[in-house]
C-alpha cells in the first residue's frame, strides 16, 4: 500500500518536474523567437523539412477524407431530402474539424517524430552539450526554428488538406452521384463564414505549436527521462512517446477549442 | 616580474571537494585539483572511472551535488547567463565522440564559433577554417558531412573546431583514442605546440599512457572517485601506490586468482 503511493507521488512529481522543464523551454525558445537575430535560411530548411515529408500523405488522406464525408453525408441528407445542402456539411466539416485534426496528425506522423528522432540523438550524441560549450544556445540554434517553421506550416498545410478533402467530395458528389455542380459549390459559399475559417486557421496554429514543442522537448530532454533513456533505445522510446502525447494533444485541443468558440 | 609568473601561476580552473552523482550513485567522491595556467594537465584513470563526468562538471554541463568549480575566478555552476557565456567563448572543448553537429558540413562546424561570436566576413571565416582544418591533416574535406568521415577523422575535426577561436582553456577527452599511430602523434605535437606558442591552458582526459607521458606537465590520476595522485610524470612513473602501478603496468585488478576460483565465478556457484 506505501509502495504504491509512493509509486503515484513518485509519478507525479516526475510528471510535474517535467511539464514545468518543458514550459521553461517554450519560453526560452519564445524569447529567441522575438528578439532578433533571426537565420531564415534554417527557417527555411525546416518548412521545408515539414512541408516535403508531409504533402503528399496530407493530399492522400484529405482526397479520401473529403470522399469518405461526402459519401456519408449524401447517404444522410438523401434520407431527408436535402441533397443540396452536401457542399456546405462536407466543407464545414473539413473546415472546422477534421481538415486541422487530420492535418495535424500526419504532420506528427511524419514530421513530428523525425524531429523528435533528430533532437533525440544530438542530446546522446553530446551535440546539444558541444553547442551550449561554444556559447551557442540551443534554444535559438535548434528548437526556435523548428517551432517557427511549424506554426507556420501546418496552417498551410492544413489549408491544402481542406482545399483537396473538397475536391474529394466534389469528385463523390457530383461526379458518382450527379449532384449539380452548381449546388455543390454554392450551398458552400452560401454555409461557409468567416468564422469556420478562423476556427479552422486558430485550430492548425495550436497545433503547429504544440506538435514542434512535445516533439522537440521529448528530444532535447532525453537524458532526463524516468528511469533513464539512453542511446538508440532511449530515443526509439521518447519517439513514441512524442507521437502519442502529440495525438493526445491535439484532440483534446481540438474539444477545447471547440466548446470555447461555439 | 616575468619569472614570477612563472613560478607561481595562478590556477586557471579550482576544484574544490567534488562530489558528483548519476542519480543514487556517486562518481565522483571528493574532488581537489588546481589546473595553472599555461601548464597541460593530464587527467587519467581507467575506463569507467569518472574521467568523462569529471570533465563534463568542469564545463558546467552536469551539476556537482557537493563542493564547486572555478573556471578563470568565476563558479561556473553558479555564475549568470552572462557571465557563463564569457566563460565559454574562453574554452574550447573536444568531447569523446566528437559530437560534430551532423547536420552541418565538416567546415561549417567549425566555422560556428566564428559565425555566432565575431563578425568576420565569410572569407576571412573560410580562410580560417581552412587554416585549422590544415593543422589536424583534414583540407580538403570542408565540405564532408560528419557522417561521410571515419571516427578518427571526426576527432581530429572536432579538434579542429575547439581551437579555431584560440581559446585560453582547451578541453580534450581522449584526444588520441581511436586514432592510428602516426596522427595520434600529431596530435601530441600540436597540443605541446599550442601550448608553447599560444599559452594555452589544455586538459586533457586519457588513459593512453604514452601519449599521457610525453605532452603532459602533470598528471594527475582518478580511481574509485578519488584523486589518487597529482604530480609530474617523474612522480606518477615512481610512484609505490599499487593502483597507480597496475594503471601503468596494464595488470588486472585481480591477477593472482587461482582456477576454481575463476570457474566458480563464471557459473556463478559460490561452492
Ligand atoms: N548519463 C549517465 N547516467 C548514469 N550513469 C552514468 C552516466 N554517464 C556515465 N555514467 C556512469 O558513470 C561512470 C563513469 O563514467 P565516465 O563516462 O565518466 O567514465 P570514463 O572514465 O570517461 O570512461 P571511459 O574511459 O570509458 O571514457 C560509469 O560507471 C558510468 O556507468
Ligand atoms: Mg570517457
Amino acid at each position: 500500500m506505501t509502495r504504491l503511493l509512493y509509486r503515484i507521488g513518485d509519478v507525479t512529481l516526475h510528471t510535474l518536474d517535467q511539464a514545468g522543464r518543458m514550459a521553461l523551454m517554450l519560453a526560452r525558445s519564445m524569447v529567441a523567437i522575438l528578439r532578433p537575430p533571426y537565420d531564415p535560411f534554417s527557417i527555411v530548411r525546416q518548412i521545408h523539412f515539414i512541408g516535403v515529408r508531409s504533402l503528399l500523405v496530407i493530399v492522400v488522406s484529405g482526397l479520401f477524407t473529403g470522399m469518405v464525408l461526402a459519401l456519408q453525408f449524401y447517404n444522410t441528407l438523401d434520407r431527408f431530402g436535402s441533397m443540396d445542402m452536401l457542399g456546405s456539411t462536407t466543407a464545414l466539416a473539413l473546415i472546422r474539424e477534421l481538415g486541422p485534426v487530420m492535418a495535424a496528425l500526419m504532420v506528427v506522423a511524419r514530421a513530428g517524430s523525425a524531429m523528435c528522432a533528430e533532437i533525440g540523438i544530438m542530446r546522446t550524441s553530446e551535440q546539444i552539450d558541444a553547442l551550449e560549450c561554444m556559447g551557442i544556445d540551443p534554444h535559438r540554434f535548434l528548437i526556435a526554428p523548428k517551432i517557427i517553421a511549424g506554426v507556420l506550416s501546418v496552417p498551410i498545410l492544413t489549408s491544402i488538406f481542406d482545399v483537396v478533402g473538397i475536391i474529394g467530395g466534389y469528385l463523390v458528389g457530383v461526379v458518382i452521384f450527379g449532384l449539380s455542380e452548381g449546388a455543390y459549390f454554392d450551398s458552400m459559399a452560401a454555409g461557409v463564414e468567416w468564422n469556420d475559417v478562423a476556427m479552422g486557421l486558430y485550430k492548425s496554429l495550436l497545433f503547429g505549436l504544440v506538435i514542434t514543442w512535445i516533439a522537440t522537448a521529448k528530444g532535447y530532454f532525453l537524458h532526463l527521462e524516468r528511469g533513464g533513456a539512453f542511446g538508440a533505445e532511449g530515443v526509439s522510446r521518447v519517439t513514441t512517446d512524442a507521437v502519442v502525447l502529440s495525438a493526445i494533444a491535439i484532440l483534446f485541443g481540438d474539444y477545447l477549442i471547440g466548446a470555447v468558440m461555439l | 616580474m616575468g619569472n614570477r609568473a612563472q613560478t607561481a601561476p595562478d590556477p586557471v580552473v579550482q576544484v574544490r571537494d567534488l562530489v558528483v552523482c548519476y542519480g543514487e550513485r556517486e562518481i565522483l567522491k571528493g574532488i581537489d585539483l588546481e589546473i595553472r595556467r599555461g601548464e597541460v594537465m593530464v587527467v587519467m584513470g581507467g575506463s569507467g572511472s569518472g574521467k568523462s563526468t569529471f570533465l563534463r562538471t568542469l564545463l558546467g554541463l552536469k551539476a556537482p551535488s557537493h563542493g564547486q568549480v572555478e573556471v578563470l575566478g568565476h563558479n561556473i555552476h553558479t555564475a549568470d547567463r552572462r557571465t557563463r557565456l564569457a566563460l565559454r567563448r574562453q574554452m574550447g572543448v573536444a568531447f569523446q565522440g566528437g559530437a560534430l553537429l551532423s547536420s552541418l558540413s565538416v567546415g561549417e562546424n567549425v566555422r560556428l564559433p566564428l559565425r555566432a561570436h565575431t563578425r568576420l566576413d565569410e572569407n576571412t571565416m573560410r580562410i580560417m577554417t581552412r587554416l585549422k582544418l590544415e593543422l589536424v591533416n583534414l583540407a580538403g574535406f570542408e565540405d564532408m558531412m560528419p557522417a561521410e568521415l571515419s571516427g578518427g577523422m571526426v576527432k581530429r575535426a572536432a579538434f579542429a573546431r575547439a581551437v579555431v577561436m584560440d581559446p585560453k582553456l582547451l578541453f580534450f577527452d581522449e584526444p588520441s583514442a581511436g586514432l592510428d599511430p602516426v596522427t595520434s602523434a600529431e596530435l601530441d605535437e600540436l597540443i605541446l605546440r599550442l601550448r608553447d606558442a599560444m599559452k594555452t591552458t589544455i586538459v586533457v582526459v586519457t588513459h593512453e599512457l604514452e601519449s599521457a607521458f610525453k605532452i603532459a606537465d602533470r598528471i594527475s590520476v582518478l580511481g574509485e572517485g578519488r584523486v589518487l595522485m597529482t604530480g609530474s610524470v617523474e612522480a606518477v612513473r615512481n610512484s609505490d601506490d599499487e593502483r597507480i602501478q597496475n594503471l601503468l603496468n596494464r595488470r588486472p585488478r585481480d591477477a593472482v586468482l587461482d582456477g576454481d576460483a575463476y570457474l566458480r565465478r563464471l557459473t556463478g556457484t559460490d561452492a
